[in-house]
């Protein structure tokens, strides 16, 4: 029998919105509601969309001895970022390794003063804690007691301030708690659909208060998981388990900018995390194939899995569509796939859909253009 | 009257064709569709042979011939406007497709079943 699915302190208010839920990596998801995925969507990008992301995984990351950079050093030792040097109140985007190089997931890490909230992939998060537990001079706390929301959309802040006026000053990446009728909320400037926003981590007893206040202003809607996967794509964002997976290492997913100077080769701390001698020789080198855009000529989605090749007729593969759907704002199919890195922006493919070739276009990553508050 | 098939299809017999399009319960399982691709008229079919693909905003799924038989029509506006189907299923029709002879209607289900099927 399948195990038990975990349900978030939001499901009866996603019930009651008329959300319909799915099994989505353990846990019980509105993947929509009424509104439908396609005005999800627009509404996200047009005003702001409420998403509840409390699968995803908090961890705190103390320092045994006192001394933040303890901690900072024992992260670099399995993730792949400069974890050493962020300031206090801010955030950072990073990816644990194995040992051959691929990624074993991506995560937030914020340096909030006396220790570091990672937060990870719900499909990933056993894993990751694991990984976490295994440090010395560090204790790891899975944060069991709290949810997570994403408020994201050009009028997310405008909301967010008349409940929390201080959020207003903060800028992309920030990381800061802040009091919202004495509950103690953690906030960072971020989030996962190409639109300013926020992701707020609140104690489970207030989760539905104050996802309730925010749903309370007109601007807002609440979304499912299917827009946000359509948010992402076209934000040009990469979703593990599709887009990157064990055996995709950061350069070929597209994410060496995630591994900075000081954990490269000649770099201050130079490797030092699973797998460092070839993702550092690929960031060096090159590699042969990477992340790249698609936007099929017709209206046809080309989706994962979908092989891509190099002529109209014959010959191998290049590569196959890692992510790929329907974008509501481009108001065309969109698809990210690893194929050669030597193809030119503009570069005409073919992906192989029901024995039929079609032409796709090569395209810069994102399809749409961001508006982050930096 | 019309019939209904396991598939979630209408069946609307027109003379001696069969007009064929999705339920309304069908296009709300399916999401926003976002594209269809439609059988060549003139094309010889059997029945449950795949002739129409429709993507939604979530997936890729097939629409079946009920029937066997020739495509006699297709309505090329949904591939246009492929929203339709959501907007207004019972009137987004796929195809028509002639069968040897309408009998074969008899043995799909009336609107009382159908709203049994899907409760």
């Amino acid at each position: 029998m399948a195990e038990e699915l975990r349900r978030t302190g939001l499901y009866d208010l996603h019930v009651a919105q008329g959300a319909r839920m799915v099994p989505f990596a353990g846990w019980e998801m509105p993947v929509q509601y009424p509104m439908g995925v396609m005005a999800e969507h627009l509404h996200t990008r047009d005003k702001a969309g409420l998403f509840d992301v409390s699968h995803m995984g908090q961890v705190l990351v103390h320092p045994l001895d006192g001394d933040l950079d303890s901690a900072g050093a024992a992260l670099e030792t399995v993730i792949a970022a400069a974890v050493l040097g962020l300031p206090e109140g801010r955030q950072r985007y990073g990816l644990f390794t194995n040992e051959r190089g691929g990624i074993l997931d991506d995560l937030m890490f914020a340096n909030r003063g006396d220790h570091y909230l990672l937060v990870v992939n719900a499909a990933c998060a056993e894993q990751d804690i694991a990984i976490l537990q295994g440090l010395s001079g560090v204790k790891v706390t899975p944060v069991t007691d709290r949810g997570l929301i994403a408020l994201q959309g050009p009028k997310a802040a405008e909301v967010l301030a008349r409940l929390l006026p201080a959020a207003a000053e903060m800028r992309f990446m920030d990381s800061r708690s802040l009091d919202w009728n004495g509950v103690d909320l953690w906030l960072s400037r971020s989030g996962y659909t190409g639109e300013d926003g926020f992701e707020i981590s609140v104690p489970n007893d207030c989760l539905a208060a104050f996802a309730q206040a925010l749903l309370d202003h007109d601007e807002v809607a609440p979304i499912g998981l299917g827009a946000r996967d359509s948010l992402r794509l076209e934000a040009g964002m990469p979703l593990y388990g599709h887009d990157m997976t064990g055996d995709v290492t950061p350069a070929a997913a597209g994410l060496g900018w995630a591994i900075s100077k000081a954990r490269r080769a000649d770099g201050a701390r130079e490797g030092g995390f699973p797998g460092a001698a070839t993702v550092l020789a690929e960031l060096a080198d090159g590699v042969s194939h990477t992340r790249r855009g698609l936007r099929p000529e017709g209206r046809a989605p080309i989706r994962e899995g979908v092989q891509i090749f190099a002529e109209a007729e014959g010959g191998a593969p290049i590569g196959d569509v890692s992510s790929g759907s329907f974008g509501p704002s481009v108001g065309g199919p969109i698809a990210m796939a690893r194929i050669p890195v030597d193809l030119a922006d503009g570069a005409t493919v073919f992906a192989e859909l029901r024995g039929k070739r079609m032409p796709v276009t090569v395209t810069a990553l994102p399809f749409i253009t961001p508006s982050y508050k930096r | 009257m019309l019939k209904y098939t396991v598939d979630h299809e209408w069946l609307r017999a027109e003379g001696d064709e069969i007009v064929v399009g999705i339920t309304k319960h069908a296009s709300e399982q399916l999401g926003d569709v976002v594209f269809i691709e439609l059988p060549e008229e003139g094309r010889e079919v059997e029945a449950e042979e795949e002739v129409v693909v429709i993507e939604s905003v979530k997936a890729a799924s097939d629409i079946t011939a009920p029937v066997a038989g020739v495509i006699t029509a297709v309505n090329s506006d949904l591939a246009d406007n492929p929203g339709n189907v959501n907007d207004d299923p019972m009137a987004a029709w796929f195809f028509r497709i002639k069968p040897a002879s309408l009998d074969v209607l008899d043995s799909f289900m009336d609107e009382a079943a159908y709203g049994e099927l899907i409760g």
